[in-house]
């Protein structure tokens, strides 16, 4: 059909700043940018649409980290997640998140997204984590994506949908000089010139497998394959603590959160077969997945998550929030497998391995202004380094993001490209569609995914790892040399498996690098079982170095909130102790 | 290597004598976050071209006409 027929196009536009992604962090950056200098030009590229893309398409149940005055500091919050990260974090960025999110919860307010108030008009405010007091209940969170987008409207940010952005233009000097997209529907290419470039699309969520075999049904945003994590590598910007997999505990099959952190303030926990709790604190860490992980395995798995025993107008009200927004469909789901909450608990399981700062700590290395290493190029939400960002860490740091790109964009002139990078880039695109016969996109993505979850997946092994590279540059071979794409629908699906790729390579030398083990499931290494906090209390940095993948350590920036001695293990002590 | 198609049943389903793409509609397509939906030439009404769903319902959500019913993939189901 016409729709998804291959075109040979190629267009050029320039602006002031160019966003990638716009789910959750890139609205708020694209915004941000425009306000502060409201003659500028700014374009919102995105790949689906940003009217439903990104984690927040159908919206979300609350806050996970708000730090908000009378209930949290600035302080407290940046020690939690300190040592909730095994004390891997460069606190100034953490810092800064924590000291700006109420300006940001407020502005939210005021585009009408209202939070959980309590009888005294104070934000109601639920415990979820291990030491304070951060989860705030969002009412109307079905409305978010309708509220953003009046905004943007508003503010006439010019909205690219349906074009994906496949590499970065830099200049001579390094500096960030646009990017190349192409039509997700036509195949068209689009070259942005832009003076800054904020990266913005979303977590590498595509990466392992989920156990249903199902490729979509993963627990981020299906349209998150990780192409922001492969540009920022391909134009030479460092990737952050890649070896900090995010592991989610989640409903089984269904891939979706069970949702503890909005059933847990009611009395809901995580179970074992004997219906006894196992951990203390639902709150997810690599801590909490691994005790996750050791329950599953020892014969008391699996896992559930335990509402039986609430009173029937708290699970009618748990059940009406869970089953409106975030993952709407998850009623539907219960109700195939006639699972209902009063009777049985929900089957929980460990979810497939991706990159995502939003829920666990890997990401494009970024400072507290969401710079990355490229002079211009911004990053922000899950795909940036800040750890355990969430939503409002999207927001927080894409708005810190747009207004920073911009006073980089007012002060600076279009770097030039080579043309024959764009060309190179051309070759590479569009070589699936030259061939007549090949592989098809989707087997090679299966192939990729599967081999990620039988040698990446932690408990990680230096042999199996070792193996599990060879058999990725099998795959790559044929990727490059052999796949076949009909239509832009499957070329746009054969550039995903591009980015998958090279995740998987990256995740895989990322991890083989650090020799110890750290954060819990998510960097487990069988023979390196211990913590090594005198050769690896730092980062690792992985970059493209004269073509090739290497990594680096980078020294943790001196604590700007100390932590004590008895405080920095408070994060292992996750199993419920059987004796008093 | 020649190719072959594969047999899937495809999660989302378009009741075709409420949907009304045939006056202009396009919201579902517009809308779905993996580019999944079509408009079909014979019927000229929407249809789930790709089975590559991640049941997250705006398709469903947003038409004007309540034609859509997003439905748990089998593979999970
Ligand atoms: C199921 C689920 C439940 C969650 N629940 C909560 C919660 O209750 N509370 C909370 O605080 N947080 C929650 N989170 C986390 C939170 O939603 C995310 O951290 C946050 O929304 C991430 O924002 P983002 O902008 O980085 O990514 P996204 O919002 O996912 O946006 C990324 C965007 O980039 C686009 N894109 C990707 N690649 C390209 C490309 N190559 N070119 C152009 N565009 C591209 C995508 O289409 C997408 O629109 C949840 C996440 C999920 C998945
Ligand atoms: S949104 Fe509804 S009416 Fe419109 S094309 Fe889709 S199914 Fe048809
Ligand atoms: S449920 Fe989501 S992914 Fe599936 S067709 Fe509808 S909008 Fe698209």
């Amino acid at each position: 059909m016409a729709m998804d027929e291959i075109l040979d196009g190629m267009s050029e536009v320039s602006c002031d700043v160019l966003v990638i992604g716009g789910g959750t962090a890139g609205p708020m950056a694209a915004l941000k940018a425009k306000l502060k200098n409201p003659k500028a030009n700014v374009v919102l590229l995105e790949k689906a649409n940003v009217k439903r893309s990104g984690a927040i398409s159908m919206g979300m149940d609350g806050l996970n980290n708000a730090v908000i005055p009378g209930y949290a500091t600035p302080e407290q919050y940046t020690k939690e997640i300190t040592i909730a990260n095994d004390g891997i974090v460069d606190q100034k960025a953490v810092y800064k998140y924590a000291e700006n999110c109420y300006s940001i919860i407020e502005e939210l307010d005021s585009f009408g997204i209202r939070f959980l108030k309590n009888e005294n008009g104070d934000y109601a405010v639920k415990k979820v984590h291990h030491i304070g007091t951060y989860v705030l209940p969002m009412p109307n969170g079905e409305t978010v994506k309708k509220a953003l987008y009046r905004q943007l409207r508003r503010a006439r940010i010019l909205i690219s949908n349906r074009y994906m952005a496949t590499r970065l233009l830099t200049g001579a000097d390094g500096r960030i000089a646009g990017a190349i997209s192409v039509n997700t529907r036509t195949a068209e290419f689009l070259v942005i010139k832009a003076k800054a470039v904020i990266l913005c699309t979303g977590a590498a969520g595509r990466l392992g497998l989920p156990t249903s075999g199902y490729m979509f049904g993963t627990y981020e945003n299906a349209a998150n394959s990780g192409d922001g994590y492969a540009m920022a590598y391909h134009a030479g910007a460092a990737l952050a603590n890649l070896e900090c997999f995010q592991i989610n505990p989640l409903i089984k099959d269904y891939n979706g959160p069970a949702c503890a952190y909005v059933a847990g303030p009611y009395g809901a926990f995580t179970a074992n077969n004997e219906g006894a709790r196992f951990i203390e604190c639902d709150y997810w860490s690599g801590q909490m997945m691994l005790e996750f992980f050791n329950e599953l395995q020892s014969g008391k798995g699996p896992v559930f998550l335990k509402l039986n025993h609430l009173h029937e107008d708290t699970i009618s009200e748990i059940e009406t929030t869970l089953h409106k927004v975030e993952r709407p469909t998850r009623g539907l789901f219960h109700e195939g497998r006639g699972t209902d909450y009063r009777q049985q608990p929900i089957e929980m399981h460990i979810s497939e391995i991706g990159f995502c700062s939003g829920h666990s700590a890997s990401g494009v290395f970024v400072d507290e202004f969401a710079r990355t290493t490229i002079p211009g190029l911004y990053a922000a939400g899950d795909m940036a380094s800040v750890p355990h960002n969430y939503m409002l860490g999207a927001f927080t740091n894409g708005a810190v993001a747009g207004e920073h790109a911009m006073e980089f964009a007012d002060n600076t002139d279009f770097a030039a490209f080579d043309a024959a990078d764009v060309a190179r880039e051309r070759d590479r695109v569009m070589a699936p569609t030259k061939r007549d016969d090949g592989i098809p996109p989707n087997q090679v993505e299966y192939k990729t995914r599967r081999l990620v979850n039988d040698y990446l997946q932690p408990p990680k092994v230096t042999r199996k790892f070792e193996i599990g590279q060879r058999r990725l540059a099998e795959v790559r071979d044929d990727m490059e040399n052999r796949m076949v794409a009909r239509n832009s629908h499957e070329l746009l699906r054969a550039l995903e498996t591009h980015s998958i790729l090279d995740c998987a390579d990256m995740a895989a030398h990322a991890s083989l690098y650090r020799t110890e083990s750290r954060w819990g499931l998510y960097h487990l290494r069988t023979d390196y079982p211990e913590k090594n906090d005198d050769d690896w209390f730092c980062h690792t940095l992985l970059s493209k170095k004269d073509g090739r993948m290497s990594s680096e350590k980078r020294a943790v920036e001196p604590y700007i909130v100390p932590i004590a001695d008895d405080e920095k293990d408070l994060y292992d002590k996750q199993r419920v102790r059987t004796s008093a | 290597m020649p190719l072959a198609s594969y047999q899937t049943s495809v999660p989302v389903v378009v009741d075709e004598a409420k949907c009304i793409a045939d006056k202009g509609c396009t919201v579902c397509v517009d809308v779905c976050p993996l580019d999944v939906l079509r408009i079909s030439d014979l019927t000229g009404k929407a249809y789930m071209a790709y089975d590559e769903c991640w049941y997250c319902m705006p398709c469903e959500a947003d038409c004007p006409t309540d034609a859509v019913k997003v439905n748990i993939p089998y593979l999970l189901r």
